[in-house]
């Protein structure tokens, strides 16, 4: 099979097939995403995705202001995993100049950035459900994320766009409760994890809908970039978080969560399983963090990007993202180029929709678990 | 008042006889029962699309770990008739190239439909707009024709998630109604009989859910996973998909239209729990188990139009619940659950039950089923027409009157 054939060429439908703009205005795309899908009855033929409805110029934005600055507008990549990409934009700068990150930060960063995992697989938890029909784990979703969207509050006054953790380490130091409330949450959650089964995992309907459906080979997913729990839902064990180890995560005993399933069901479990690896990694992180100590390396006032091409890659809720920094020597980056998981994951959907129904288009979208301004950045 | 509690046959007949005496011409007598009867069936249709609705809403939010309504009125009670106001007061938006006799005939369509197909379920004795020797079939019949008004909408309206949503619509009612049909029929072979009042009157020995051996609990499991498919609700709601087809078959109705198809589908529930509810459950037919007469009269205590709404609103309780719970099933998947699995099971239930019924072996057999069909009181100016013997016009059969009773 040639993975990287191209998908159907847009032709003439014949009497039997029709086109559909599925979004960009559709409950299911979840954001303003555009799909323009060929179909023959409920059948799907080809489908075509057509980005381009929230671009928003970051990466060149990114041009425009300082390093430290940028750091902000990285939290509005893929807004459930701010956390995340401010921690790659950081390190990015971090590499560039040279900056040590005190050992506190790095703990908090491993927490907030597994408690951001925690909440994105939540959400896309209950979205799942409500792709399928099933309205109620949407809500369960969204209780259970109101608590880590608490302990966010708390720490950095913000419950969507961070803006946290910056180069050199934390904005500032976490507050007071951080570590009980913290404990407090992995107590509740890890016993809703089994009531998320209980809810949607034993459910025959779910089994059904998604068991064999959407089959991402792994030599397709790898051919496509494909990564975070979507590649790991089919079999290949790749995390940046141990493949390409950063922070202090070689520090905690886990585990990635693989399944050689290859379809949306073995994809939905890698993300139940990472909610429960996660939990884990934050247990152990709150034993193993320094009570107290700096959270931030001194900056010099204006922070120079030596001249240079500097890589940071980080583990995003959806897979890994990339921040390539050119510098020349000013304070301003020369040039930012982001890779986004969900760009690269959303680029192998045409190739395993073909064959399967329209409600199957909705299923495998959402076990993909788009971000839309994640793509279109 | 006991008349109107208990015997609600002979509160009617008591307020026949008045009206006779008062006015004196029988058919005026006739015109105000049956403009009484519509105001009625009109009253409890948009009560029950308020109550309905706003029981939805509750039922889901508790399901859903929140409170639901709680702004207008107590409880929110008065928040349906809050978004009724606002539905009437929507703008009427009508796309471009919409087929226009057709776009605005399918709501109607749809509504009258379920509407209809109120006036025939008894509701406590005596209380049956409609008395008709094959009550069952017709509402069988006109509860299909909803299924037009959603072909329509969806062709007409333009749209082709519409048309994908109508499509699947016409595809799963019509195959599911061969279920429903078919564990209604189980039933109706202990019976004998396919008037709703004869089916009730049946069952004073005991519903036939369990009085039927096996087969009336098969029966009515089949029929409600099948009702639930005819409603369109989940985990059979691919009409409307919501996650895949937008709103399918009313994606492009605003306002009172589209407020007929959602009151359309709340009656349905309540229809198909209804029909249910008869067939299954006794109707208004208090639990009774024959020959226990001291458990019976303590079970009369309660009266038979409550029986009848509680057992009805336990059932809509129950689809409201499925809809809470389930995710929706795929087209095809659910098109091989029916053909491949449902419709076997309800063929085999109904050969069984066939079997039972010509055996007798069933509880309290000895009893008949079906009472001896009475006559209902005729008409002083009704010609006299033959009840079912053979030879005769079939439709000289079909006895159509406002509130008709039996002669208690």
């Amino acid at each position: 099979m040639n993975v990287l054939a191209p998908t159907t060429p847009v032709a003439t439908p014949t009497i039997d097939e029709y086109f559909v703009n599925m979004g960009p205005q559709h409950p299911s795309t979840h954001g303003v995403l555009r799909l323009v899908t060929r179909l023959a009855g409920e059948t799907v033929l080809g489908m075509s995705p057509h980005l381009g409805y929230v671009h928003r110029g970051i990466e060149k934005m990114g041009e425009a202001q300082t390093a430290v600055q940028f750091t902000h507008l990285t939290s509005r990549l893929d807004y459930l995993s701010a956390h995340m990409n401010n921690w790659g934009w950081a390190m990015a700068v971090e590499q560039a100049c040279n900056i040590a990150v005190p050992e506190r930060a790095e703990y908090v960063r491993v927490i907030l950035s597994e408690l951001t995992r925690i909440s994105s697989h939540q959400l896309w938890w209950g979205v799942f459900g409500m792709d399928l029909g099933a309205f109620t784990p949407f809500l369960y979703g969204f209780r259970d994320r109101e608590k880590v969207n608490d302990i966010f509050e708390k720490t950095c006054g913000q419950r969507l766009t961070m803006n946290y953790i910056i180069p050199g380490g934390l904005m500032e130091d976490v507050e007071e409760n951080f570590v009980k409330d913290t404990r407090e949450f992995c107590e509740y959650f890890k016993p809703l994890i089994e009531e998320y089964e209980r809810l949607l995992s034993g459910n025959i309907i779910i089994q059904e809908r998604t068991k064999g459906v959407g089959i991402l080979p792994p030599d397709l997913a790898k051919a496509y970039g494909v990564t975070g729990p979507t590649l790991r839902g089919s079999g290949v064990d790749y995390d940046v978080r141990k493949n390409h180890q950063y922070g202090v995560y070689d520090r905690f005993e886990w585990k990635t969560a693989v399944s050689d399933g290859c379809d949306s069901w073995a994809r939905y479990k890698v993300r139940l399983e990472e909610m429960r690896q996660s939990l884990k990694i934050i247990e152990q992180a709150l034993v193993g963090m320094p009570k107290e100590g700096p959270v931030r390396t001194k900056l010099p006032a204006v922070l120079r990007i030596p001249p240079g091409r500097y890589l940071s890659r980080c583990e995003a809720a959806r897979g890994e993202i990339a921040f390539y920094l050119v510098g020349d020597g000013t304070p301003k980056p020369y040039r930012v180029k982001i890779r986004s998981a969900g760009f690269s994951n959303l680029s192998a959907l045409p190739h395993i929709v073909k064959g399967w129904r329209v409600a199957d288009i909705v299923t495998i979208m959402s076990t993909f678990d788009l971000v839309i301004p994640d793509i279109d950045r | 008042m006991r008349d109107f509690l208990y015997h609600t046959d002979r509160f009617v007949l008591d307020l026949t006889q008045r009206l006779t005496d008062a006015i004196g011409i029988p058919w005026v007598v006739e015109l105000i029962k049956m403009a009484a009867a519509a105001v009625l069936l009109v009253g409890l249709a948009s009560v029950l699309g308020m109550v309905l609705i706003w029981i939805e809403r509750k039922v889901a939010a508790h399901m859903q770990q929140r409170l639901g309504p709680m702004r207008v009125g107590p409880h929110g009670l008065l928040q349906t008739v809050a978004d009724t106001l606002k539905l009437l007061a929507k703008e009427d938006i009508t796309p471009k190239n919409a087929d226009i006799i057709i776009y605005y005939l399918a709501p109607l369509i749809t509504f009258a439909a379920s509407f209809v197909c109120l006036s025939f379920l008894p509701y406590a004795p005596g209380m049956q707009a409609v008395r008709f020797n094959v009550g069952l079939l017709f509402v069988l019949g006109i509860s299909s024709l909803g299924v037009l008004g959603i072909l329509a909408a969806g062709w007409s309206s333009n749209n082709k998630w519409s048309m994908l949503g109508a499509m699947r619509g016409g595809a799963q009612i019509i195959s599911y109604e061969l279920s429903a049909a078919l564990a209604l029929l189980t039933a109706v072979i202990f019976t004998g009989s396919l008037d709703f009042h004869d089916i009730v009157e049946s069952q004073r020995e005991g519903w036939w859910i369990w009085r039927a051996p096996v087969v009336g609990l098969l029966g009515f499991v089949i029929y409600t996973i099948a009702s639930t498919a005819e409603c369109n609700r989940t985990p059979f709601d691919i009409v409307e998909g919501e996650s895949e087809l937008a709103a399918g078959f009313h994606t492009e109705y605003s306002a009172m239209k589209f407020a007929m198809f959602f009151l359309a589908e709340f009656v349905n529930i309540f229809i198909v729990s209804g029909v249910s509810a008869t067939i299954f459950l006794g109707g208004w037919m208090p639990f009774h188990i024959g020959g226990m007469d001291g458990l019976n009269h303590v079970f009369d205590l309660i009266p038979p139009w409550v029986w009848f709404f509680g057992k009805v609103m336990a059932l809509v309780f129950v689809v409201m619940w499925f809809r809470w719970t389930f995710p929706r099933l795929r087209v095809d998947q659910l098109m091989h659950f029916e053909w491949k699995f449902l419709m076997p099971v309800s063929f085999a239930t109904v050969a069984v039950a066939a079997v039972l019924a010509t055996g007798g072996w069933y509880f309290f057999s000895a009893t008949p089923a079906a009472p001896v069909p009475q006559v209902a009181p005729k008409h002083e100016n009704a010609k006299p027409t033959a009840s079912g013997a053979h030879g005769e016009r079939t439709w000289g059969t079909f006895r159509v009157q406002a509130v008709s009773f039996p002669n208690v």
